[in-house]
């Protein structure tokens, strides 16, 4: 795992220095609310419904349990015992006061933990596939890469006034877990020339009001070129991104309104124009320094399949049943990545407390080498587990309500905060989740089901992700009344997708109504092996249309 | 921000957050802040609003709150009762969360 250096030492520490004097200058009334909210904004502290909302940096997603108990510290300190995980993999909490956010800056910089441009208009968290380093398959650890990148983008005096927001993520293998596509920037590292790693590199993809996929701009840029290339695409948004009109100021549009081509054609340009962009060049030296700090663990040599573990599953049905799904194939014999499921049935999606927390950084450190990570599915990944320790860890997993048999199945689903908690939305998004979950607790039925992702969001800015959902729910409000439109057919993966709407939108006691009717149309039209989205593939949309609307 | 305010609603309440520590707060007729709902002033029309606005502009320059704006109720029994849902939830807080916020208390 990277570990800071003195440079990174000092800049978090002199932001927290910084930043705990604009909150006594704003308290002082030696800065007004306008002065003081994009300067709150850049060190990720909100204002929500209830509260203050303040958002902590996860790089690329990666803890080591140090952290994740400052984050259970931090949740229980000053906060109401729990935490929320995102779609960036971050964390967030919902209830911190202002006059205490300094201690809490302070607290995290001695984890080497901050809030640094989670918020505000600027490179936000670089987010990166949470198997990495582990999957077989892989090309190359997008940590790696992550954390390059990470680097160059944080207190970026170019980059530091964006039209908006800029989200950049990252994969290193074929099948991507980073929702790539639907990035400002997405990077998929491939094999270059002589076996070294290289990039394809999109740009243009979004949620929000104007969902989007990303198109590729660079194909095999090499390593060395990484920065300067993105650099060439920050430029070209820069310079000619809106800044008139906030919805629209992202890079899709400006790919959209000049066209891929020549949005790509202009990146190349600035690309070639060398000058300051070839000292970005990436010295091999620097690569192999940062590649250093991702270096494996000390894996021990296993057999593949390790008795115990067969045995265990041989023994216990519910152990067996939660390997089934939340378990990936490690890269190495014997070990296993385990997935965290923070989707209990009827649970809050994403949501741990801070006695979870503790749990499971005891658990990295016995078990994972110390390390776990948050997925964008609103998930916790434990990276490196032996085989022989699968039953114990899931033991313990369950003992904390974290070992729900769920990921990838109907209610391992996102879902945003939404109006419970958000000043933005329009509809209540959790409860929807919920009722949902509890639906379909029956697990014989959920693996019948089999791989089906339902996505929520609670307004339009897509938090949520439904627009990349197998199903997606977006709230709305109509009339003063909370209304849920759905869409099919969205997927998030290296075959992403925008999902089709399948028509009006239903009330919440009708929702769920709607949802199992859609599970059961696919059940009916289903053809050996089809998971959900294979079916919706092949048949299209109208046979959902049939079922939902036709005339009762 | 403007989408809380229905042009042809009657009666307006009007609410902040505490600059200290974010709570949601409502201006009594006593020209306070007061954290319950059912402590706010009702303004009659859209003078008594305005008028709610001004003294919210100075509890905003005198640090108290931020973010101040008016939000559509109806009138029960002479209490405010917010007409929207987000207004509702954030009188109570989270419907998910019964232990959390002002409902807990």
């Amino acid at each position: 795992m990277y570990r800071y250096d003195e440079f990174d030492r000092t800049i978090v520490t002199e932001r927290v220095a910084e930043f705990s004097g604009q909150v006594q200058r704003r308290l002082a009334g030696e800065l007004t609310e306008d002065e003081f909210k994009p300067l709150r904004l850049m060190n990720g502290l909100y204002l929500q419904l209830h509260a203050y909302m303040l958002r902590v940096a996860i790089p690329y997603g990666t803890l080591s349990s140090a952290q994740m108990r400052m984050l259970a510290h931090v949740a229980r300190t000053y906060d109401k015992g729990y935490g929320h995980f995102t779609t960036r993999q971050n964390i967030q909490y919902n209830w911190p006061k202002l006059k205490d956010v300094p201690d809490i800056l302070a607290d995290l910089a001695t984890v080497e933990m901050h809030a640094i441009q989670t918020s505000g208009n600027c490179i936000r968290n670089v987010t990166a596939d949470q198997y990495a380093g582990a999957a077989a398959g892989e090309v190359d650890d997008p940590r790696i890469w992550s954390e390059i990148l990470r680097q160059w983008s944080t207190f970026h005096p170019e980059y530091s006034f964006l039209p908006r927001k800029f989200k950049i993520a990252v994969t290193g293998h074929a099948h991507d877990r980073a929702a790539i596509k639907v990035h400002d920037i997405g990077i998929v590292i491939v094999e270059g020339d002589n076996g070294a790693p290289a990039f394809d590199i999109y740009a243009g993809g979004g949620q929000g009001r104007t969902p989007m996929i990303a198109h590729l701009v660079g194909a095999k840029i090499a390593a060395q070129d990484l920065l300067h290339f993105i650099d060439a695409i920050m430029r070209v948004y820069n310079m000619h991104g809106r800044r008139d009109n906030l919805y629209k100021a992202r890079i899709k549009i400006l790919v959209h309104a000049l066209g891929a081509e020549e949005f790509a054609r202009q990146v190349h340009d600035e690309f070639a124009k060398g000058g300051a962009g070839d000292d970005l060049e990436l010295p091999e030296g620097e690569i192999a320094r940062i590649r250093a700090y991702f270096a494996p663990p000390a894996y021990e040599t296993l057999a593949a399949d390790d008795p115990a573990y067969t045995r265990a599953l041989a023994d216990d049905k519910a152990f067996a049943y939660w390997a089934r799904t939340n378990l990936a194939a490690h890269k190495v014999p014997g070990y296993a990545i385990v997935n965290i499921s923070l989707k209990p049935i009827g649970g809050i999606a994403g949501d741990a407390s801070d006695s979870q927390m503790d749990a499971i950084a005891d658990l990295a450190q016995s078990f994972s080498f110390d390390e776990v990570r948050v997925t964008h599915e609103q998930n916790l990944v434990l990276p490196h587990v032996r085989q022989t320790d699968l039953y114990e860890v899931w033991k313990q997993l369950d003992a904390i309500g974290c070992a729900t048999p769920n990921i990838g199945l109907i209610s391992d689903m996102i879902v945003c905060p939404g109006l419970d908690y958000c000043d933005l939305a329009n509809a209540r998004s959790i409860s929807i989740g919920q009722i949902i979950s509890e639906r379909f607790a029956d697990l014989d039925k959920e693996h019948d089901i089999g791989e089906l992702k339902i996505k929520i969001s609670g307004c339009i800015n897509a938090c949520g992700h439904h627009h990349v959902g197998h199903i997606g729910i977006l709230g709305v409000d109509k009339k003063g009344v909370e209304n849920y439109q759905i869409s099919l057919g969205g997927a998030a993966d290296e075959n992403a997708a925008i999902g089709d709407i399948v028509g009006p939108a239903f009330t919440e006691d009708k929702i769920v109504w709607a949802i199992e009717t859609i599970v059961d149309t696919y059940l009916a039209l289903r053809k050996d092996g089809e998971r959900f989205i294979d079916t919706y593939r092949r048949t299209g949309i109208e046979p959902f249309k049939e079922t939902l609307y036709a005339a009762a | 921000m403007a989408q809380h305010i229905n042009k042809k609603a009657r009666f307006h309440s009007l609410t902040a957050n505490r600059l200290l520590d974010g709570e949601p707060v409502y201006l009594t007729r006593s020209h306070a802040w007061s954290e319950n709902l059912h402590d706010a002033a009702i303004a009659d029309g859209k003078d008594e609003g305005a008028e709610l606005t001004q003294i919210a502009a100075q509890s905003v320059a005198d640090r108290l709150v931020v973010n101040p704006y008016l939000f559509d109720v109806d009138v029960d029994a002479g209490r405010p009762r917010p007409i929207s849902v987000r207004e509702q939830i954030r009188a109570t807080g989270p419907t998910v969360r019964r232990d959390l916020g002002k409902q807990a208390s």
